[in-house]
């Protein structure tokens, strides 16, 4: 049960949106990678259709993992990721090969493959899933070069790119095949400011021009909050701690919520992990 | 009792590990077929894995073929059977020392090759955004490289064993005088294209599997770290030569095991 000062409301303020027809549910998800590390700790979220949600918390709080057991790269140890109404089983292949065509994920760092060239990487998803001209297949590969800037790139090799061109050619990748979900994990980590608003403008974009449904995993506040329609702060474990609309998180009073939408040092979230006292460490008690 | 509970442990770890192995190999063939209607990946990888191998297996096939003559020289002068010499570098060669040298090489070579290739596309999450857009990479990193082993093993081992007689030729005739006739006739009298070579070809086809699926497999299950990657590597050249090894004798006990 969520504190009452903290929003719970759907998008735009409204509660009633949230529940209705969404295209992801997650219900009471458990999950770790062994049994003394759990990621995600009874999680239940939903992500409603044709929205951008951003999940915003903390390093480690679970936020990829949340993806990877959306993209069934990861099996929950209990509970159900529910996908348009099919619930994932990350141990059936058919499936997933089924599901995932429906997807469209940006990782992390980028997950290029670096055999290939600039083009093919974005090309690489329509010849493997489209049955269309080469030639069709280059003009909708540089229409998605072109919407991240980089379509005088597109003969470059990976290995010449910079780390913000590369995420910025894994977001037209991810794109690519016009998916009805997509997955941005970390979109804005190491683009310069100019872009950061270029990416976030065309999460926005391409969402409201599709149809689609983005997830955006991110430590960046102010770009998360201009684009998103309905934001969820996650802290360790997978704990929620709230969510609702930008508007609602940024005027939220709880101190949690307020530490993290304004980067304060201090607050109810600790800087420093876990650790004994310093004096203890520093052995000061017995030099004294 | 905490002893006993750690060897149940650690005896299933092993057990579960001989699964995940068969299970990753069952799934390696059955990608086989699909791998083979996209040649131009499976071309590709032949020129990967077999052409760029070639250097180290044909100087070592030569080095192989002059060293064995010589030794073999030596041993048969003094039973006056230094014509036989050219009929025991070639049966050395294409029944033993061809398929098993030229998989340790492979194994050296391409194997490690193979691991570190795909522990690193596993490490930069190149197999996640695959499956992720819907690519078994099974099926579209996997298996063209297997067939490309498969396939790449037999020829690199033909090769070596034919450099190596050539190696042996230059050194028994050109250097020590061995008679040219000699050397060729006992050659095309007493080796059996069937028997020999072919049973050789067998060899180096199955030690072709073998390396193929330990590198592969070590590649996929590394763990995504760059000290997982050294460790896998490092295994893909042990346990590949060892199960060359062992497979040899049992190959050779079932090949050539009547007169």
């Amino acid at each position: 049960m969520p504190p009452a000062n903290r929003p719970t409301s759907g998008p735009r303020g409204s509660s009633a949106g949230l529940s209705t027809d969404p295209l992801i549910v997650i219900d009471h998800v458990t999950f770790g990678y062994d049994a003394s590390r759990v990621i995600l700790n009874d999680v239940s979220l939903q992500f409603r259709r044709g929205k951008v949600t951003a999940i915003l918390g903390g390093s480690g709080c679970g936020k990829t993992t949340l993806l990877r057991l959306i993209g069934g790269i990861s099996g929950a140890n209990s509970g159900r990721v529910v996908f348009d109404g099919e619930v994932i089983n990350a141990r059936d292949r058919e499936q997933l090969l089924r599901l995932r065509r429906r997807m469209g994920m940006l990782f992390q760092f980028g997950a290029l493959f670096t055999d290939l060239t600039v083009y093919d990487n974005v090309a690489f998803p329509l010849r493997e899933h489209a049955a269309l001209s080469e030639e069709m297949i280059r003009d909708i590969v540089l229409m998605k070069l072109n919407a991240v800037g980089l379509r005088g790139a597109a003969g470059l090799r990976i290995s010449e790119v910079s780390g913000g061109m590369a995420r910025r050619i894994a977001l037209a990748r991810a794109i690519a095949m016009d998916p009805e979900l997509i997955m941005y994990d970390e979109p804005f980590a190491g683009l310069d400011l100019i872009s950061m608003g270029v990416a976030a403008q065309l999460i926005r974009k391409l969402t409201d021009a599709t149809g689609s449904t983005a997830l955006v995993v991110s430590h960046d506040v102010p770009e998360c909050m201009a684009i998103s329609d309905h934001v969820i702060l996650m802290a360790g474990g997978g704990r929620i701690v709230a969510q609702g609309t930008p508007d609602e998180l940024m005027n939220s009073t709880d101190p949690e919520v307020r530490q993290f939408v304004r980067g304060e040092p201090d607050g109810p979230v600790k800087f420093h992990y876990a650790a004994p006292p310093l004096a203890q460490d520093f052995r000061l008690v017995d030099r004294a | 009792m905490i002893a006993i509970a750690r060897l149940g442990a650690r005896t299933l770890d092993v057990l579960r590990g001989f699964g995940r192995a068969a299970w990753f190999f069952a799934d390696l063939v059955r990608n086989v077929p699909g791998a083979l209607r996209r040649l131009p990946l499976v071309v590709s990888q032949v020129y990967a894995i077999g052409n760029l191998s070639l250097v180290i297996i044909l100087a070592s096939g030569l080095a192989v073929g002059f060293v064995l003559a010589l030794q073999m020289y030596y041993a048969l002068v003094p039973y006056g059977a230094t014509e036989s010499l050219g009929l025991i570098v070639n049966l050395s060669l294409v029944r033993e020392l061809g398929p098993v040298v030229a998989a340790l090489l492979f194994a050296g070579r391409a194997g490690t090759s193979l691991t570190a290739e795909i522990g690193l596309m596993k490490a930069g999450e190149q197999l996640a955004a695959m499956e992720m857009m819907a690519v078994d990479p099974r099926a579209r990193v996997l298996a063209p490289r297997f067939i490309g082993g498969v396939v790449s093993m037999p020829l690199l081992a033909a090769l070596f064993s034919t450099i190596g007689i050539l190696g042996a030729y230059v050194v028994a005739v050109g250097l020590i005088g061995v008679d040219a006739g000699n050397f060729w006739g006992l050659m095309q009298d007493r080796v059996d294209v069937w028997r020999d070579v072919g049973n050789g070809i067998v060899k180096s086809f199955v030690f072709g599997v073998i390396c193929t699926a330990v590198a592969l497999y070590q590649g996929y299950e590394t763990q995504a770290t760059p000290e997982g990657v050294a460790y896998a590597t490092t295994r893909t050249v042990v346990i590949s030569s060892l199960c060359v090894l062992g497979m040899d004798f049992v190959l050779t006990a079932l090949m050539f095991s009547t007169p």
